[in-house]
């Protein structure tokens, strides 16, 4: 029996994966990259045990700092603030920014340097400050190009991933002031550094996100490749971080093995260049560092996540985009089909915490369930299992008790109910689905021959002339 | 007490409690073990000699672009001395109040000249950023396993000195190498004492942002040259 399963996703998601589709550039682009970042990662876990044994350790970290997470924040504020570090809380992307604006006001400051912030991404940090007249000008070489371009990160680890050398070498040509076209990536790099050194050694806050905090001790963790993110929380006066609610863990020895398992899935190297911890502000007779070191955590939705035990899960993550990097979906349609800041699978399953199920249901439905993503997560979030529980919150009879999220119920119509409330009897009464089926592939010849999207780049499906129960009779 | 506070202070108030309600609405379900760290890093302990230690930290160092000089704690000043003048360096920044400081300037090296980070940064930045060419600073420790340098900065020997300038030399003792990172904080005991900034770092700053080629030198300095110091003779090498 044919089921015409009908979706209705955000059109404009649909419209941007054709577009991507259709363009081979960018499909190559993206393609390369992908098998690029796998086969890096791959060689990073040699010993299977090795990476199954860290793999349920970092989970179990990961679960035991949210089941305790109100008391590690508490304690995670209250060492921070005996540090001298200030600590402010945002429930949304308007608080966050507005609580970042009131320093910037307070300090008067002009300009803003960034480090590398997917939270920053989230609650539109640089056009806040845009709109208040300080300019925020990103410093990781990836962000810097996308910002240059006027685009937004395709992907949370390298965020031009979607573009050519040839492109940024225009891009640079054309937009940085006396810069002639190099395709060379070591001569574009030391532009991208010339640039932006003066920035570093002229801002007035430096804003970067966070990887770790760490509550027994007060302490903020970043991971990095570029010294950037050094620069924006040691030059400028004022440091200030950003990140979201979950990102805390209880005890400083928790953060070995996350940040084994974050370095060696995301970019598929033993460490990072620099791990920095931060643990206060510039002290009495230290000769640099902020004077002022903030941090803003932000809720945005993750509470929404918090109260469902299933759906938690979705908050163990550490962002290293393993489950991007092998998705064959994210390899072809890329980051910015998506439109949410952050793409790929861990985007479909948190996104609809920040934005609504209803602005963001398509996304769990643009998937295959393969499962490739379960299997690289360093932190074993069973994204399937989620993908497929936003699918039927989205087609939950609202006000009912499956309905649970902010938007459930969005994806459901009239037409599809009741499809799927037929398929439902059918397949639950075995004298109804003898009937049903018999008529089905005795009736086969009137199968339409338009399915909708099915169809749009399929044959369509007909049922078999005959019933395995059929087959099974014949055998006899 | 909310009274008193400005609307902005009320504002994130309002905010904490509301998001700490939140996360305190939900049953409780079943509580979760604290997890057991040092099993897991007891179990997968290598059991090896501190030379081995030394020949995995050079290997995971050089992989990534980084000198590494076996030398002496008599002869290691004419080393980097040698090193500065073969990459034409024209000066190095060095630390204040500090022992291997005090052993370069007894030197009084020629050709060279020798800066001090006397000063609170707001007072020299543009010093610092566009004329120091080279600086040196000692690593607390390392570790073996992944290749990276513990550093600590201090009043002495300041944050930015490991970051601005573009070259960057390292101290390291051979004696003070770990196995892995969480032998090195539980060791060296640092959920009591870590200071304002503790870093590691393996290698010159670099990027693969550009089509994924790894390119040196990002923002960050552009080559890290560790001076690895024994304690004894050792076999000498091609730096000897």
């Amino acid at each position: 029996m044919s089921q015409v399963i009908k979706i209705h996703p955000m059109e404009d998601f649909k419209e941007r994966s054709r577009g991507v589709l259709n363009d081979p550039g960018q499909r190559k682009n993206f393609r390369g990259a992908m098998d690029f970042l796998q086969a890096k990662r791959r060689s990073q876990f040699p010993d299977q045990d090795e990476l199954q044994g860290l793999r349920e350790l970092g989970s179990q970290i990961r679960r035991y700092s949210l089941a305790n997470l109100p008391r590690l924040l508490e304690q995670l504020e209250a060492r921070l603030t005996a540090n001298g570090v200030q600590v402010h809380w945002a429930q949304n992307p308007e608080e966050a920014n507005a609580i970042a604006l009131g320093i910037a006001a307070r300090v008067k400051a002009k300009r803003v340097i960034k480090g590398k912030s997917m939270v920053s991404e989230e609650v539109g940090f640089n056009h806040a400050m845009e709109a208040a007249g300080i300019e925020a000008l990103e410093s990781d070489m990836g962000e810097y190009i996308v910002q240059l371009a006027g685009e937004a990160p395709s992907h949370i680890i390298m965020p031009a991933i979607h573009k050519t050398k040839q492109e940024i070498a225009k891009l640079f040509a054309e937009e940085i002031p006396g810069v002639a076209y190099t395709e060379d990536v070591d001569a574009l790099i030391r532009i991208g550094r010339k640039v932006l050194r003066r920035k570093f050694a002229d801002a007035d806050i430096g804003l970067s996100g966070v990887n770790f905090c760490v509550a027994e001790t007060g302490t903020l963790c970043l991971v990095e490749n570029e010294g950037n993110g050094r620069m924006c929380t040691t030059v400028p006066k004022v440091h200030i971080a950003i990140t979201g609610i979950e990102k805390v863990v209880e005890k400083l020895e928790h953060v070995p093995p996350l940040y084994s398992l974050l370095s060696r899935s995301a970019t598929g190297q033993a460490v990072t260049t620099y791990f920095n911890l931060i643990s206060g502000p510039r002290k009495p007779g230290e000769k640099d560092g902020p004077e002022e070191v903030h941090l803003i955590l932000l809720d945005n939705g993750r509470t929404q996540a918090y109260a469902d035990e299933e759906l938690r899960e979705t908050l163990k993550c550490i962002r290293c985009g393993a489950c991007m990097n092998h998705c064959p979906v994210y390899a072809r349609i890329g980051g910015h089909a998506y439109g949410t800041t952050y793409p790929g699978p861990i985007g479909a399953i948190i996104s609809p915490h920040m934005l609504g199920l209803d602005a963001t249901y398509p996304l769990a439905f643009a998937s295959t369930l393969c499962g490739a993503c379960v299997e690289v997560c360093p932190v074993k979030i069973p994204i399937t299992d989620i993908l497929v529980r936003l699918r039927n919150e989205s087609q939950a009879k609202p006000e009912s008790e499956d309905a649970t999220l902010r938007g459930s119920g969005a994806g459901r119509t009239v037409a599809s109910s009741a499809v799927w409330n037929v398929w439902a009897q059918v397949y639950g009464r075995t004298g109804l689905y003898k009937l049903a089926s018999w008529f089905m592939s005795r009736g086969r010849a009137l199968s339409p021959s338009d399915q909708g999207a099915w169809t749009r780049s399929r044959t369509p499906l007909v049922p078999a002339p005959k019933r395995l129960r059929d087959l099974l009779k014949e055998r006899k | 007490m909310n009274a008193t506070l400005n609307p902005t202070a009320r504002a994130e108030a309002n905010a904490r409690s509301s998001i700490l309600a939140r996360l305190r609405a939900p049953a409780t379900p079943a509580p979760v073990p604290l997890p057991d760290v040092s099993a897991w890093f007891e179990a997968h302990q290598r059991h090896e000699d501190s030379a081995q230690r030394v020949s995995r930290l050079r290997a995971a160092l050089e992989a990534v672009k980084t000198e590494v000089h076996d030398t002496t704690a008599a002869d290691w000043p004419d080393l980097l001395l040698r090193l500065l003048a073969a990459k034409g360096l024209r000066n190095l920044l060095i630390g204040t109040d500090t022992a291997h400081g005090a052993e370069l300037e007894a030197r009084q090296p020629a050709n060279l000249e020798l800066k001090r980070y006397t000063e609170s940064i707001d007072s020299w930045r543009d010093v610092l950023f566009d004329e120091v060419d080279a600086s040196l600073t000692l690593a607390k420790s390392a570790i073996a396993e992944v290749g990276s340098l513990i550093l600590w900065p201090t009043p002495q020997e300041p944050r930015l000195m490991s970051l601005v300038p573009s070259v960057h030399f390292v101290l390291l003792d051979a004696a003070s190498i770990h196995a892995d990172f969480y032998s090195a904080m539980t060791a060296e005991g640092w959920k009591d004492r870590l200071p304002t900034n503790a870093l590691l770092i393996c290698g010159p700053s670099k990027t693969a942002d550009i089509q994924q080629t790894l390119a040196y030198g990002a923002h960050g300095p552009r080559e890290l040259v560790v001076l690895l110091r024994h304690a004894q003779a050792f076999k000498p090498g091609a730096d000897a």
